[in-house]
């Protein structure tokens, strides 16, 4: 047993990263609605829809990006149920969340049987972007392993990156970022700066609808190679949870959502390095870490004050 | 409705009803009485109507009949002694639903439902063998089981409710995430100290059926569903004419007034959600020790977020929520078999309810709006009513001043 060889350590990085990306999609998307106010229960609905429609698009169009493109449109798609109920009627979003996770869990798994039960397709391999020079590096480059590490990933990988750095910088440097944050932390005042609280939340909800599909279409697309019901195993929560510790912070989601994912693929890597180990105890593992952080510094877990409440114009 | 207010509140555009709501035209109290009947009538059943026909069409869409796929629902619900197996399979879901009601009244979100359901579950099949083994008498050890379950519940709620009370911190994610936590341990503890060598697949001993609970006499359905029935009579008795109950529904309604008024808004949350898991750690006991004996390892019956919808469409009543029971309990055994005779995944069900849901929310809204003196119909169809109420507000602004005001 050799906890630190490059092969184990390669295979850490690797699962991390093919196991975190979902939750990195998914979890930028719904920090961006947090932060607008819109608390998206759906999203694992939305994760789950995007990675049917995401396959399927796979499938017959035989190339991964219309995968993903269809899997974000998807997301989109269910997401505007929650735009209109939630955003524009004002119903809870709580209950309507609930509804589009429950419908979306029936109806992937219902269509699905219905259309692929006996043949139960795969998809091959995507392919794998290798960085000239860095992916030379032994453990992080990657260039020989199977699945891959940090300077050999799908170029979609590099591309969700840029888009958190893209985030993260519109969140913090642009009016469309301050409007986003004014519309969960004082919708009032951004109403009476003139913008509309209504349309800013529903452009937030929509990205968080995409950005979910997309998680969920590499998850099946590029990480499993399949679809099969449930696929997402409550990963779309995990997701809520990271966008929530990470109070705003597009880094925060990423470091989050890359520790998650360790912890999904720990028990491969830890196989590989001849430990044996409980699925059970791993898939509790991250669970167990955010309630402790949770207990430990609790105090500090930021929402927006207007989270989860629909906004009325002068109503107080 | 008298407690319409505070019962509605989830699903309430807040803040819209600013102004007093006009009373639709001046009906008569009789009338009114009739409306208001008629008026809870097609909140509740309408939904479900409406997602009978919408689940309707996506079945054409898969080429089944949904005449045929609905008859062989209830057929396969009722028919040939069904009618036994859905009225046990209310037990669990029954005890679910009230002690959801418990906390959803105090407004707050108990979604750990699986885990502590599974975990509860684990426990006592584990327990159970051992302790007949013991020799101690057969009513004994269902009863301390009972308690054990429900003990094992409620202690699965007690981290979120501290965290909320404490800091808080919402209770939907930390719920959830003791969901996952929960429903793992039940399988490390199944595949791990309770598992029974003797058999196959990882699963717990079983204990004996004639240990398990007693039937109704002439029937094979066991005494749970009367345990369940029992619970939602006392939680009923309990909201609606308990100063504890009344404290639960302040807090619900608005829980910085709550805190103004003097009530010990930490305790109450998590006394509420201490009882909620208690009632769902029952839920667990009457399927364990009703139904199968043992637990397999990876078994969820998934009952958690299938409940939440029929709690909305009883307005949080514990008895009004029964027959709602009735009708998931009927679709989920008629659904296995209508799904087989149709050939499609038995998940039908869950789309159902999800569908419930939205189409909850839509009826909910437009009868709202018509309680405001607005119309189900859009603006320019409709008849003029009063003056005051013809122009219909845009969507978000505020109600129009009366006409003194201005």
């Amino acid at each position: 047993m050799d906890l630190l060889s490059n092969d184990f350590l390669t295979a850490l990085i690797a699962g991390g990263i093919l196991a975190g990306m979902p939750l990195l999609l998914a979890g930028l998307g719904e920090m961006v609605s947090e932060r607008a106010g819109v608390l998206n229960i759906g999203l694992e609905g939305m994760m789950l829809f995007g990675a049917y429609i995401g396959f399927v698009a796979a499938y017959y169009g035989g190339s991964s990006w219309l995968g993903f493109l269809a899997g974000a449109g998807a997301g989109a798609a269910l997401s505007l149920i929650m735009i209109v109920l939630c955003v524009r009627w004002g119903l809870d979003q709580i209950v309507v969340g609930i509804a589009i996770t429950l419908a979306a869990e029936g109806a992937t798994a219902l269509i699905f049987d219905a259309e692929f039960a006996e043949t139960r397709p795969t998809l091959g391999d995507v392919n794998r972007l290798s960085i000239p020079g860095l992916s030379r590096i032994p453990v992080v480059g990657g260039a020989d392993s199977s699945n891959g590490s940090l300077f050999s990933q799908p170029l979609i990988v590099y591309l969700s990156l840029v888009l958190v750095v893209f985030v993260a910088w519109m969140m913090r440097r642009t009016h469309l970022g301050l409007n986003v944050r004014a519309a969960g932390d004082k919708p009032a005042a951004l109403d009476a700066a003139g913008v509309s609280v209504l349309g800013t939340r529903s452009w937030a909800c929509l990205f968080a609808g995409a950005m979910a599909g997309l998680g969920g279409a590499y998850l099946s697309v590029v990480a499993a190679g399949l679809f099969e019901p449930f696929i997402t195993q409550g990963r779309g929560f995990i997701a809520i949870v990271l966008a929530m510790l990470a109070r705003g912070r597009p880094v925060w989601v990423v470091i989050g959502s890359f520790l998650f994912g360790i912890s999904l693929s720990i028990s491969d890597a830890l196989q590989i390095a001849g430990v044996d180990i409980s699925t059970d105890v791993v898939f509790m593992l991250p669970f167990l870490t955010v309630i402790l952080v949770l207990v430990i510094f609790g105090r500090r877990a930021y929402l927006p004050p207007a989270l989860g409440l629909p906004y009325v114009r002068g109503a107080r | 409705m008298s407690d319409a207010p505070v019962t509605t509140s989830i699903t309430q555009p807040a803040g819209a009803p600013l102004g007093p709501p006009s009373e639709g035209g001046g009906r008569g109290p009789a009338r009114a009485a009739l409306g208001m009947v008629g008026d809870v009538a097609v909140r509740s059943v309408g939904p479900i109507v409406l997602a009978l026909v919408f689940g309707g069409f996506l079945l054409l869409a898969l080429g089944v009949d949904p005449l045929t796929f609905y008859g062989d629902v209830i057929q396969g619900g009722i028919d040939f002694g069904a009618w036994q197996d859905t009225i046990m399979r209310m037990a669990p879901l029954l005890l679910i639903a009230v002690g959801l009601i418990v906390v959803f009244r105090a407004n707050i979100w108990n979604l750990g439902i699986d885990g502590q359901f599974l975990l509860a579950a684990a426990i006592i099949a584990g327990l159970g063998p051992e302790m007949l083994d013991a020799g101690m008498s057969r009513w004994l050890v269902l009863l301390v089981l009972f308690l054990i379950a429900g003990a094992v519940g409620a202690t699965w709620t007690i981290l979120p409710a501290v965290l909320r009370a404490r800091y808080g911190i919402n209770e939907i994610i930390t719920t959830l995430m003791m969901t996952f936590i929960g429903i793992n341990l039940a399988n490390i503890l199944i595949k791990g100290p309770f598992q029974d060598f003797e058999s196959n697949v990882p699963q717990t001993k079983s204990m004996p059926f004639e240990d398990l609970l007693p039937a109704i006499p002439g029937t094979r359905i066991h005494v749970g569903v009367l345990v369940a029935g029992a619970a939602a009579v006392a939680v009923w008795f309990v909201m609606s004419r308990t100063s504890y109950g009344l404290r639960l529904r302040i807090l619900g309604a608005n829980a910085r007034a709550a805190q103004h008024a003097g009530l010990n808004v930490s305790r109450l949350i998590v006394t509420s959600f201490m009882v909620s898991g208690m009632l769902i750690g029952f839920a667990a006991a009457s399927e364990i020790l009703g139904i199968w004996g043992y637990v397999r390892a990876d078994w969820n019956p998934a009952f958690g977020l299938l409940v939440v919808p029929l709690v909305f469409l009883a307005r949080f009543n514990a008895i009004a929520v029964i027959p709602f029971v009735f009708l998931l309990s009927l679709l989920s055994i008629g659904g296995d078999f209508a799904t087989q005779e149709a050939g499609l995944s038995n998940e039908f069900t869950l789309l159902l309810v999800g569908l419930i849901l939205l189409f909850m929310g839509v009826t909910e809204l437009l009868g709202r709006r018509r309680d405001l003196g607005q119309s189900y119909l859009p603006s320019r169809l409709r008849r003029r009513r009063t003056p005051q109420t013809a122009p219909a507000p845009a969507e978000g602004a505020p109600r129009p001043a009366e006409p003194g005001a201005a």
